[in-house]
């Protein structure tokens, strides 16, 4: 009984590493293949090469009209640093304020703000462009920043609102009493508590704003500031001209850094997504 | 509560509308503004260089009546929708439950599954993708083990929308982990009830784990259809990025961005925009409103 267990247990581990590892081809074909010679890339069918080259790094990293990649990967750190910033501070002001004070007219903004992570980007989407070119913001980071310094992923606000609602009340009562006034109580106490849904906020930033190819395609046509995403689109040619070596080892570094972040905060980002519900 | 601290209450204003503030500027400039203009904008044609002139219906008239591509698109997006949410739910359910069962290492596996969420919004996974569905691609080399020999999926029309659809369930990891947390919720003395009581494994699916799990797929529903209906980078980078092969791979919002940022039609565009926020809305209050009779909010059993 206990060996037919075992058997089970076993043949159950093996089942779902092999899925997973089916799964992940996609990511080892894509890493393998961008160290591979550009003629073997779509000759030779195995992860495992015959011959192994850094070449297509160093053809990916020259770019193309003379940029260099590292420009790219440049702007899309800072693009998604300054991003990561203004969603924090931000959207956990305005989740302490629905979260812990009373204020008039509290329930209609708090209901505005629940619609409005529903609604789609699109339909503000082209007034969007018409001010930003208005105020000749075209082919800057103003556009791709900006909302995130006005706590426009309402999203946020909702899961921080919540975290801080399991946040004992009597922990600001008490603060009351050792004469903290309420913006006391947001920087010395609740902030602190945050830090949790503060990273895994920063977090799921960080991913979105690196990926985020539709606004970065709409408002950046200046090839200097072309992100990491527009940088691998422009390699990439539909039609099947693209020097694939380059176009794949470029590929596998964009994907570096959220992998990394993914591997560092691990702990916060699965349970951030748990709890949360995120994406 | 709320009444019991009246007094305070002035005492927050101040303080609460400081900290509102970055999000009060966004609300009114970025979304309440923007949407009454596009509203607007909707009602005319602009083509950004001269001002916005008033054409009243006509936008809307034009698309339900003389605009083939628009129908097309919007059915394509709908069958994208329709295809790809359930599947990813389903995957995404059916492997909590085998992973849930007190698994060891359940961290590695978590993560193995997660990877592809992760990363899959990307637009070098895209490439991958469009590639290993290519004629001599991964996908097919496959199939050739076992004698078939598969199409050109992204060339051709009738598959493309399957190798987009296939990229989407590939992403179930987010959905899983998600489910993974409600299972944990399932209080384990149900199970022994019920075993007790001599029900199967598939009973006990059906009557203990999924209805405790409505909620969560509830949620999960919404939120995925909301966001597939604004599917963009799969479409524009496995297709050529102008809907082709013989606009196959033209979702809705691909034509939107076409209408507006290529033919720079903001009018047009808007009134698109207006359209598919109707229909995500018809949508997503469809299933607020049949909720009541699938979900299953559990006060008493389930909350501890």
């Amino acid at each position: 009984m206990l060996q037919m267990k075992k058997m089970n247990g076993f043949t159950k581990h093996t089942l779902i590493i092999v899925f997973g590892i089916a799964m992940l081809y996609p990511v080892l074909w894509l890493i393998s293949s961008s160290f591979k010679p550009n003629e073997l890339i779509f000759t030779e069918s195995g992860l495992w090469s015959s011959s192994f080259t850094l070449e297509n790094y160093v053809n990916g990293w020259r770019g193309f009209q003379g940029i260099a990649f590292g420009k790219f990967f440049a702007n899309s750190w800072l693009i998604s640093i300054l991003s990561v910033l203004g969603n924090v501070i931000t959207c956990s002001f305005a989740a302490f304020a629905f979260a812990r004070l009373n204020f008039k007219f509290q329930k209609i903004w708090f209901a505005m703000m629940l619609v409005t992570i529903m609604l789609p980007y699109h339909v503000t989407l082209v007034p969007q462009y018409v001010i930003y070119s208005e105020l000749h913001w075209v082919n800057t980071y103003f556009p791709l920043v900006l909302p995130k310094w006005l706590a426009h992923d309402s999203f946020f606000i909702l899961m921080m609102v919540q975290f801080i609602r399991g946040i004992p009340r009597e922990l600001d009562e008490s603060a009351t009493i050792d004469g903290c006034n309420q913006r006391q109580i947001y920087f010395r106490m609740i902030m602190p508590l945050l830090v949790p849904a503060l990273i895994s906020a920063a977090i799921f930033t960080f991913i979105w704003s690196w990926d985020d190819f539709f606004s970065q395609m709409i408002y950046l046509s200046d090839i200097k500031l072309f992100t990491v995403q527009l940088g691998i689109r422009a390699l990439f040619d539909p039609s099947g001209q693209s020097d694939w070596g380059a176009l794949l080892a470029m590929s596998t570094l964009s994907l570096l850094p959220i992998t990394l972040i993914f591997f560092v905060f691990q702990r916060y980002f699965l349970d951030g997504i748990a709890t949360t519900g995120l994406k | 509560m709320r009444r019991s601290r009246k007094p305070l209450t002035n005492q927050h204003n101040a303080t609460a509308y400081a900290f509102l503030l970055p999000w009060l500027i966004g609300f009114f400039c970025l979304t309440l503004g923007p949407m009454l203009y596009s509203l607007y904008l909707s009602l005319t044609k602009y083509n950004l260089l001269t001002a916005p002139k008033w054409t009243g219906f006509s936008n809307y008239i034009e698309i339900f009546k003389e605009d083939e591509t628009f129908s097309n698109s919007m059915w394509l997006t709908i069958k994208y929708v329709f295809l790809s949410v359930p599947l990813r739910l389903v995957f995404a359910l059916l492997i909590a439950i085998v992973l849930n069962k007190g698994i060891r290492a359940l961290g590695v596996y978590r993560t193995i599954y997660y990877i592809p969420s992760l990363l899959g919004g990307s637009v070098a996974i895209a490439i991958v993708w469009r590639q290993i569905f290519d004629g001599n691609g991964l996908v097919n080399q496959m199939l050739s083990w076992f004698g078939i020999s598969g199409p050109s999926w992204i060339s051709h029309p009738s598959y493309i929308i399957y190798t987009i659809i296939s990229l989407s369930v590939w992403q179930f990891g987010s959905a899983m982990v998600i489910f993974l947390a409600g299972l944990k919720q399932v209080p384990a003395d149900l199970y022994e009830a019920a075993q007790v009581d001599g029900a199967n494994k598939v009973r006990q699916f059906f009557r203990i784990t999924l209805p405790i799990l409505t909620p969560v797929i509830f949620f999960n529903l919404v939120m995925s259809i909301i966001n597939s209906f604004q599917a963009f980078t799969p479409a524009f980078v496995i297709g050529d990025g102008r809907g082709g092969p013989l606009d196959a791979t033209m979702f809705y919002t691909l034509y939107l961005y076409m209408k507006g940022f290529s033919y720079f039609d903001m009018g047009y565009a808007s009134a698109l925009a207006w359209i598919m926020l109707l229909v995500i809305g018809i949508f997503t209050a469809i299933i607020f409103v049949t909720s009541k009779y699938w979900v299953f909010y559990g006060d008493s059993k389930e909350g501890r």
